[in-house]
């Protein structure tokens, strides 16, 4: 069977407030993607448009964007996990190119925060959690990992303090990413003394609402060649569910999700953590950053916190991670993370990282994660 | 009625499992178990889809719980911005039965330690709105 690839990325500066409407950031990120590549639009036989509606004027918005972009009359649908909508988008279109449906298919995700203020957005997002049993106590995203947080200290001996060494880690970065909301490096100092938002998490321990799109263009192998001198296969995919409530949980110090997704990309990869040379994990939250070390087997279930400790996930480190400032510094445009996530994979696989080049990497994994782990997506790429 | 009042905000009211609600009015905070096969269920489901059985009975979530993780929020949504500073928490019963709830307002922070014991009950909110949360036993 066929094999399938990237052989487009692109992605939109991610800001606060972008100042123009979402067809047109979509068309920034669209058109970082279709660069340099041996193809035009009429080229792209479908495309999958990736958001959380709840902060979309628009509705309906794939009609609305394949018509700015030209891709009509070609397929268009939209696809929704919250934050993991983009990196959905991708593995349904990996299967649509594998069941030889289509050859290049478009997944671009985006999303407009700044029509929300950012207690809106919260509500919004509290009501992406059961709204009959838990949204009513006001339950929000934070709020949920915070209790992840609270559960890992607890469990473990992690401390605030160690949180906000990721976050010191991702401003490094971030101050280097010109994509990136936030570009200032901030000191352990800095992100200890900000406002509590939900203890133990504070501010700087929170990813921002941003405006943003990304873009990815897949294709089956034999065409990707003709397409791009530099396709980046797509070797793993791991894709699973935990429930709704935080009540159903049956662990609190990691995401099962995450685990389930990741186990079965291994499996797919034949590979092995120790065998992934750069990874972005979802930091939402710094905590959220910590997890992913864990679940995805970088470290063993409570010493996630040594890799940080040791800088173990800094460009020159064993493994490492976000290395793009994470979402902590480039903003969370929910339905645009994944493929900025992904983005930034291929970019090292191509040896293009502006940020942070990782010497050699030849496999990168994105860990994207749903709401307050909902929903997991694991992908793992392969120059 | 449904769960028009139940919560600080609620978004929805009409549901099978609003018998929940008649409990709780009367100083019970119940969930399902399923009469045809006994799964049982939390939160409570009007609707088995073990056995795809819609025959369920109520039970009391009883006894002494244990506080396994919790938060306070200082950031309140829209709605629950006058709300805050409030605790949110999970505390786990018999039957390994983990509920999510606000902790009482007479705990006071510095005696919040994951692992304390913990009552649920039903408790009245302004309003004529009613939740259930966890106190100190
Ligand atoms: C933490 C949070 C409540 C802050 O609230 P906010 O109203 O957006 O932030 P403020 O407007 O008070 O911020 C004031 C300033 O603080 C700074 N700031 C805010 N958040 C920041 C962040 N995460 N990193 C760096 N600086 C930040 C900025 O300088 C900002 O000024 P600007 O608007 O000119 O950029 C909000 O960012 C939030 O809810 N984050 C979580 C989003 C979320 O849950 N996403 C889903 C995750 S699964
Ligand atoms: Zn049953």
């Amino acid at each position: 069977m066929a094999e399938v690839a990237i052989v487009g990325v692109g992605q939109s500066v991610f800001s606060r407030d972008c100042g123009v409407s979402i067809r047109e950031l979509s068309f920034e990120a669209f058109k970082e993607a279709m660069e340099g590549l041996d193809i035009t639009t009429g080229d792209i036989d479908a495309s999958i448009i990736c958001s959380a509606p709840e902060y979309d004027k628009q509705r309906s918005p794939a009609g609305l964007i394949s018509e700015y972009l030209e891709l009509t009359p070609k397929p268009s649908f939209y696809v929704e996990t919250v934050c993991s909508s983009s990196s959905t988008g991708l593995r349904i279109a990996w299967s649509l190119v594998k069941a030889g449906l289509h050859k290049v298919v478009a997944v671009i995700g985006f999303q407009k925060m700044s029509e929300l203020s950012s207690r809106d957005a919260a509500e919004r997002m509290g009501r992406g959690a059961d709204i009959i049993w838990e949204s009513p106590f006001g339950l929000t995203m934070p709020a949920g990992y915070a209790m992840y947080a609270r559960a890992h200290m607890a469990k473990y001996g992690t401390t605030e303090e160690h949180l906000a060494k990721v976050r010191v880690k991702n401003s490094h970065y971030g101050a280097a990413n010109p994509k990136a909301t936030y570009r200032k490096e901030l000191g352990l100092e800095d992100i200890l003394n900000s406002e509590v938002i939900t203890s133990p998490l504070k501010k700087f321990d929170c990813c921002a609402n941003a405006d943003g799109a990304s873009c990815i263009i897949v294709a089956r192998g034999d065409v990707a060649k003709g397409i791009t001198q530099v396709p980046v296969w797509i070797i793993g995919l791991g894709a699973a569910t935990d429930t709704m409530t935080m009540a159903g949980r049956k662990s609190l110090t990691g995401l099962e999700c995450a685990k389930e997704a990741g186990k079965q990309a291994y499996k797919m990869a034949g590979l092995k953590p120790q065998d992934i040379d750069v990874a972005e994990v979802h930091d939402c939250f710094t905590v959220s950053e910590i997890l992913a070390y864990e679940d995805l087997g970088f470290a063993k279930p409570g010493e996630g916190v040594g890799l940080i400790e040791d800088k173990q996930t800094y460009a020159d480190g064993k493994i490492p991670v976000n290395v793009d400032g994470g979402l902590l510094s480039k903003g969370h445009p929910i339905g645009a993370t994944g493929g900025s996530q992904v983005r930034t994979i291929v970019r090292q696989l191509r040896r293009q990282a502006t940020e942070a080049q990782v010497k050699g990497a030849e496999v990168g994994l994105v860990h994207n994660i749903g709401g307050i782990g909902q929903y997991g997506n694991v992908t793992i790429l392969r120059r | 009625m449904g769960f028009e009042n139940f919560g600080t905000v609620s978004f929805t009211a009409a549901a099978k499992a609003a018998d929940f609600m008649t409990h709780l009015e009367a100083g019970k905070v119940m969930t399902t178990r399923c009469r045809n096969c006994g799964a049982s269920y939390f939160p409570p489901k009007a609707d088995c889809p073990a056995c795809l059985s819609s025959d369920v009975d109520w039970f009391e979530i009883k006894g002494q719980g244990k506080l396994n993780t919790y938060t306070i929020v200082n950031y309140g949504p829209t709605g629950f911005e006058n709300d805050a500073p409030y605790i949110l928490a999970l505390g786990e019963f018999e039957g390994g039965i983990q509920v999510l709830a606000r902790l009482s307002r007479d705990i006071k922070p510095d005696d919040i330690k994951v692992g304390m014991s913990l009552a649920l009950s039903p408790v009245k909110l302004p309003d004529n709105r009613v939740a259930y949360e966890f106190n100190k036993v």
